[in-house]
């Protein structure tokens, strides 16, 4: 009786923590890997809408993306406040589309050229006008695949 | 002697509690950078350029489904007024023709869907009518499926969907904006 007690009561058996760095790693790894760091601002505001027929993009490689929205509340004083596009991290005109298309392009493999998919994030609350605009600029750069940007609908 | 050597024993461990607190740092730094990325949206294939406006007039007229959007985001269908609801279950009915209407179209490979907007449209209710179109095509592709393969459309394997939409092609063609209503400025 007592020989057992004795021995039980002087070492209480602390809960070993040589696992929890192992744990941790598994985390860090984890969030590592599905970080995307942020590249360049992105200076206009956008809302994207909400849809129900979504599909998703797969290779972020192969994504040039087009934002269009109006210019944040810093950028007014010198841009104005109507709907402007942002090509890479600055603001761009439509004649600037097809260039910035086909520097994407240079960096992808030949076979990976045709893949390419043009995002555009373009805020909701903006009319038709500059988008028709940006539209065209890519149906004549022979961009044709082309991803609007949405939310799931609920 | 052997007090030495426990010594040494000892100061060859690497103290590795610390390890957590490190790791745990690094993880604290990702999490808070992490934005993970969600990407999603409604694919497009835009039709190739070509300087000459397209001849929609040659088509036979109950073959298209004309949808206009004003700049008051309102919809015009096939020369009616109509609210967005009705859109989905209209554009099917068009496309299948079950009840073989004259005026509806004659097989779903001929029915073509233009859509026309206005330069002041807003651009949620573009994108709106565009997803409702392809919601009803994709509803029509799943049902075929269901029928013939007893499965969902997405399941199907690259044979089986390229005979699917063989048979309810996705024909839409985008006109020239109009330029009535007012854009942003």
């Amino acid at each position: 009786m007592s020989k057992f007690e004795k021995k039980r009561g002087k070492n209480t058996p602390g809960i070993s923590t040589s696992s929890l760095p192992d744990i941790i790693f598994m985390l860090l790894f984890f969030f590592m890997t599905v970080t995307v760091m942020r590249t360049g601002e992105i200076k206009v505001a956008i809302t994207t809408p909400s849809a129900s027929e979504l599909t998703k993009l797969e290779q972020k490689s192969l994504v040039s993306f087009i934002y269009v929205g109006r210019p944040q509340v810093q950028y007014q004083s010198e841009m104005g406040s109507a709907p402007r596009m942002q090509l890479g991290d600055k603001f761009s005109e439509l004649s600037d589309i097809r260039f910035f298309l086909e520097k994407h392009k240079l960096k992808l493999p030949e076979n990976q050229k045709a893949k390419v998919i043009a995002s555009m994030k373009i805020d909701k609350d903006i009319t038709m006008g500059i988008v028709s605009d940006i539209k065209d600029e890519l149906r004549k750069a022979g961009q044709l695949k082309v991803n609007y940007s949405a939310k799931r609908k609920n | 002697m052997a007090r030495k050597s426990s010594r040494d024993r000892l100061n060859n461990e690497v103290n590795a509690g610390s390890m957590a607190d490190i790791a745990f740092l690094l993880l604290i730094f990702f999490l808070v950078t992490t934005t993970i990325a969600e990407d999603k949206g409604v694919l497009v294939l835009l039709p190739p350029w070509s300087p000459e406006v397209p001849d929609i007039v040659r088509l036979k007229e109950r073959n298209v489904f004309s949808v206009l959007v004003n700049a008051n985001d309102q919809l015009l269908v096939r020369g009616q007024e109509m609210p967005i609801g009705q859109l989905r279950t209209t554009a099917k009915e068009f496309i299948i023709n079950p009840l073989k209407r004259e005026t509806m179209s004659e097989s779903p490979k001929k029915a073509i869907v233009s859509l026309r907007n206005d330069r002041g449209t807003h651009y949620f209710r573009y994108l709106e009518v565009y997803n409702e179109l392809k919601a009803a095509y994709n509803e029509l592709r799943n049902e075929r499926a269901q029928q013939q393969f007893g499965r969902f459309f997405d399941d199907l394997d690259q044979d089986q969907r390229k005979m699917i939409v063989n048979e309810i092609p996705l024909i839409l063609s985008e006109a020239e904006s109009t330029s009535f209503g007012e854009e942003d400025k």
